[in-house]
């Protein structure tokens, strides 16, 4: 069972072994409405951890995307290209990026699913 | 900064509804309900309603109530006949937009100026500023009106069905006085045909619960924004501003420069027109998905910044990826190749027309 631990704006980053899946949250899914577009980086890319890497759009808003954790991206999630509100249907399946995680110590600064539930709850 | 929210008389109603509600211009308002797709579709086919109570009202009254309507708003007031709207500007000493808003003339010593929520402090400051030596009255009615905006091509035959008003004599931007003091116009600002509902909080909750058991579509200002993107029409802070004149946002044909006696930012107005004008508010269809935001910046093909996006989105009546952007008037012209700059890419993109979608007015 993979573990998932999230930022305060709302990506997760699912782990598996030094694998992790990276997408936006069901909250921000919900907050953000049907998204029209996918901003994603490019194969190969290197990011800090806190690094912006891209944005998911809707109607309504933009939303940039930061980086959980520092690692190289392995790959980009091309079914959004076409199919962008796979996000709205399935938020955690429907990752983002998967980057190769360089440093799992960086994963104990993210919350893991109650402190998130919690964070969520006391958005007004 | 806001240190209290305020809220309309229909707060109560948008949060039982579960509508997503969001700070706007200092009131807390519903963003969406159903959905913004399925809200603005249904203003396009059939119809919808709007809480729009945060808009401000401004009575003007006494003697000299036409020659001060004249002396602070881009439009002729003169020309006006009772029971006419009119859209117009109030502008600066430089032309440039203090607020755009409507003016309702009731009789020639009597007129409602209709303006933005967010310019209410500023415009009463604003109009009283510029009364010395005109025999008139200024109200500020915010709190006595709420406002619904009934819109779309099944407005008028609702209005009659659910709310008992019969409004088919009613033309484009006229309204009727009811006995007990509501106002109906013929405006809207979605580029369909629909009406505005001046009343009391009280009347306005009535009519909206009214509209809510008739099954009516409420709608939230996410698609009031991209029904009046869609049909080209300017939202202050975004198509207009203090720095940005009526003529630069292509409004031209809503400032009567040779009105006898002018008006505040006439003459900065006069000296722009026969100057030329160096920005110019265009239309811009962009290629690929990305959706060209408010502050992007726009370039051309050197990669040259020469303006900025107003207004964007991923179009919902036409399908395209579209905004309304104001550029070096150089580059205003139909057909040139020019960038935007979304994020970490450049975007290509070619000048349009600013009217995306062809409104479906009454006449």
């Amino acid at each position: 069972m993979a573990q998932i631990y999230y930022l305060p704006t709302h990506e997760y980053i699912k782990v598996e072994g030094d694998t992790g899946f990276i997408g936006i949250s069901e909250y921000a899914a919900k907050q953000l409405g049907a998204v029209t577009y996918v901003d994603m980086p490019e194969e190969g890319d290197e990011l800090a951890a806190g690094e912006e890497f891209g944005a998911v759009e809707s109607r309504k808003a933009a939303s940039d995307l930061f980086s959980p954790v520092s690692g190289e991206v392995l790959e980009i999630n091309e079914a959004l290209v076409d199919d962008p509100k796979l996000i709205n249907n399935a938020p955690l399946d429907a990752w983002i990026i998967k980057v190769k995680i360089n440093d799992p110590e960086e994963l104990k600064s993210l919350m893991d699913e109650a402190a998130y539930s919690d964070f969520c709850a006391k958005q007004h | 900064m806001e240190t209290t929210i305020k809220t309309t008389c229909l707060h109560g109603r948008h949060t039982a509804l579960g509508a997503q509600m969001s700070p706007f211009a200092g009131y807390d308002m519903p963003i969406e309900y159903a959905g913004l797709d399925t809200e603005h579709m249904a203003v396009r086919t059939k119809a919808g309603v709007f809480d729009v109570s945060h808009m401000g009202e401004v009575d003007i009254e006494g003697n000299d109530a036409q020659r001060f309507v004249n002396h602070i708003f881009t439009g002729d007031a003169s020309a006006m006949a009772d029971g006419q709207a009119l859209y117009g500007m109030m502008t600066n000493e430089n032309g440039g937009v203090v607020d755009d808003l409507l003016v309702y003339r009731k009789t020639a010593d009597s007129y409602m100026l209709v303006i933005n929520a967010a310019n209410i402090d500023k415009d009463i400051e604003w109009i009283k500023g510029h009364s010395e030596g005109f025999d008139v009255e200024i109200a500020d009615r915010c709190a006595d009106f709420g406002q619904l905006a009934l819109q779309g091509p099944d407005s008028e035959r609702i209005l009659a069905e659910v709310l008992g008003i019969d409004a088919s004599a009613l033309g484009f931007y006229t309204f009727t006085t009811l006995p007990d003091g509501t106002i109906v116009s013929r405006t809207g600002y979605t580029g369909e045909d629909g009406f505005e509902i001046y009343a009391s909080p009280g009347a306005i909750v009535a009519m909206w619960d009214k509209l809510m058991d008739a099954g009516i579509q409420p709608c939230g200002l996410g698609c009031r924004d991209t029904l009046r993107f869609e049909a080209g029409l300017p939202l202050y802070g975004d198509e207009l501003a203090e720095d940005i004149t009526p003529l630069e946002a292509g409004l031209g044909m809503f400032v009567k420069l040779d009105k006898p006696e002018g008006f505040v930012g006439s003459e900065a107005l006069k000296k722009q027109k026969s100057e030329g004008l160096k920005r110019k508010l265009v239309g811009l269809e962009l290629d690929g998905g990305a959706t060209a935001r408010h502050g992007f910046e726009v370039l051309d093909l050197d990669g040259a910044t020469i303006g900025h996006i107003t207004t964007g989105y991923n179009s919902i009546s036409v399908g395209k990826n579209i905004a309304m952007a104001l550029v070096d008037a150089r580059y205003g012209t139909l057909g040139t190749s020019l960038q935007v700059k979304i994020r970490r890419k450049t975007v290509a993109a070619t000048v349009v027309k600013k009217r995306f979608y062809t409104p479906n007015y009454k006449k």
